[in-house]
């Protein structure tokens, strides 16, 4: 579990330095996530020796996100102010960004599907 | 044990980390085994009563935010290493992300563009402040990142940490029903469309429908965060919305 938490560092490390070198608005952690499939991609075997640790931390990915959402505590007055706006935008705003998604791929795909079939 | 001794025993704790970390991880197993034990009902989503007990639990102890910060930074942290982590069930499925590349892409697009314009149009239609505008756009962008954008925008960075906490639940929550409307049933689609809309929440919500939901999820919200922060910072100028 150790090597696998350190090679995740690592990684992260790695984008962290690269995202600041490069002077690119990519995260450092999305430039780590290359970084290892890139890793996985030239040694297929470290795949199997990094699913335990990294499926304990996916698992508990909402975990993460609950020191963020405490947070709430220092915009009581905001959020009591503006609750409908905040509200409609959040929960309208993300079901159409869900089915808009959805949507945009499934019709691609089967634009691109009948392609394929003209060419054929 | 005097009650005075008590006491101290509390200010000693409360002043390392120690307490609130226990807290923070406690209070989201608590969460956690109470929405398995009713049957997984999704509006008991465990972030959101994790959330709720913790701020009751402060507020009646008089414990400001930056304080308890000090103790759930470590959990915090992990976010970077967890989104190192999307490589390995990223890297298993590698052979139906690249058949399909080209329509998730065209997904990503349109939907992060969707994400910002309708957060800030519906909010801006209902009289939230330019400031709260700033904070709603990178909503369906994980959270440190989306901190990034607004603040870079001259915006409230935290306000935009809860404000993508709760897209992340409300994405959980209505997601799978959305996409059930949409009638899209190919698990990588429903994943993915579940991480460009709500990041690393949705995410965990996906890998409760499979490892292949799961897994797209994770490249969408990893994807997200690049296009996002690309492309949010022009689209409000445009807009005249930067300060």
């Amino acid at each position: 579990m150790l090597n696998a938490i350190a090679v995740l560092l690592v990684c992260q490390l790695l984008g962290e330095i690269s995202s600041q070198l490069l002077a690119i608005p990519v995260p450092g952690p999305v430039i780590g996530m290359v970084v290892l499939i890139l890793i996985l991609r030239t040694v297929p075997t470290a795949a199997d020796a990094l699913s335990e640790t990294s499926n304990g931390i996916l698992r508990h990915l909402s975990l993460l996100f609950v020191p963020a959402g405490v947070g709430v505590m220092l915009h009581a007055a905001t959020v009591k102010q503006q609750w409908l706006a905040i509200m409609v935008s959040v929960v309208l705003g993300t079901a159409l960004t869900l089915a808009v998604t959805a949507l945009m791929i499934k019709l691609t795909l089967h634009l691109t599907h009948l392609c394929r079939k003209a060419q054929r | 044990m005097s009650p005075v001794r008590l006491i101290d025993i509390w200010v000693y704790l409360a002043a390392s980390p120690l307490l609130h970390l226990t807290l923070t991880v406690t209070a989201y197993l608590f969460s956690d085994w109470l929405y398995r034990k009713s049957g997984n009902r999704s509006l008991l989503h465990p972030v959101l009563i994790a959330v709720i007990v913790l701020v009751v639990i402060l507020t009646t102890t008089n414990t400001g935010y930056p304080r308890y910060f000090e103790g759930a930074q470590f959990v915090h942290f992990f976010l970077g290493p967890a989104t190192v982590a999307l490589a390995v069930p990223l890297y298993r499925n590698f052979a139906r992300l690249r058949q399909m590349w080209l329509p998730l892409c065209f997904g990503l697009l349109t939907g992060a563009v969707t994400a910002a314009l309708s957060a800030v149009f519906l909010a801006w239609l209902l009289g939230a402040t330019p400031q709260t505008l700033l904070a709603l756009a990178p909503k369906s962008v994980t959270a440190p990142v989306a901190m990034g954008i607004t603040e870079k925008l001259g915006g409230p960075a935290s306000l935009t940490a809860i404000l993508v906490v709760s897209t992340g639940i409300v994405g959980a929550v209505i997601g799978p029903t959305i996409l059930n409307w949409c009638r899209v049933s190919d698990p990588a689609v429903r994943g993915f469309a579940m991480g460009t809309a709500s990041h690393g929440i949705g995410t965990a919500r996906a890998f409760q429908e499979s490892e292949i939901a799961g897994a797209f999820s994770g490249l969408a919200m990893g994807l997200n965060t690049l296009v996002s922060s690309l492309l949010i910072p022009p689209l409000l100028d445009v807009l005249g919305l930067i300060p």
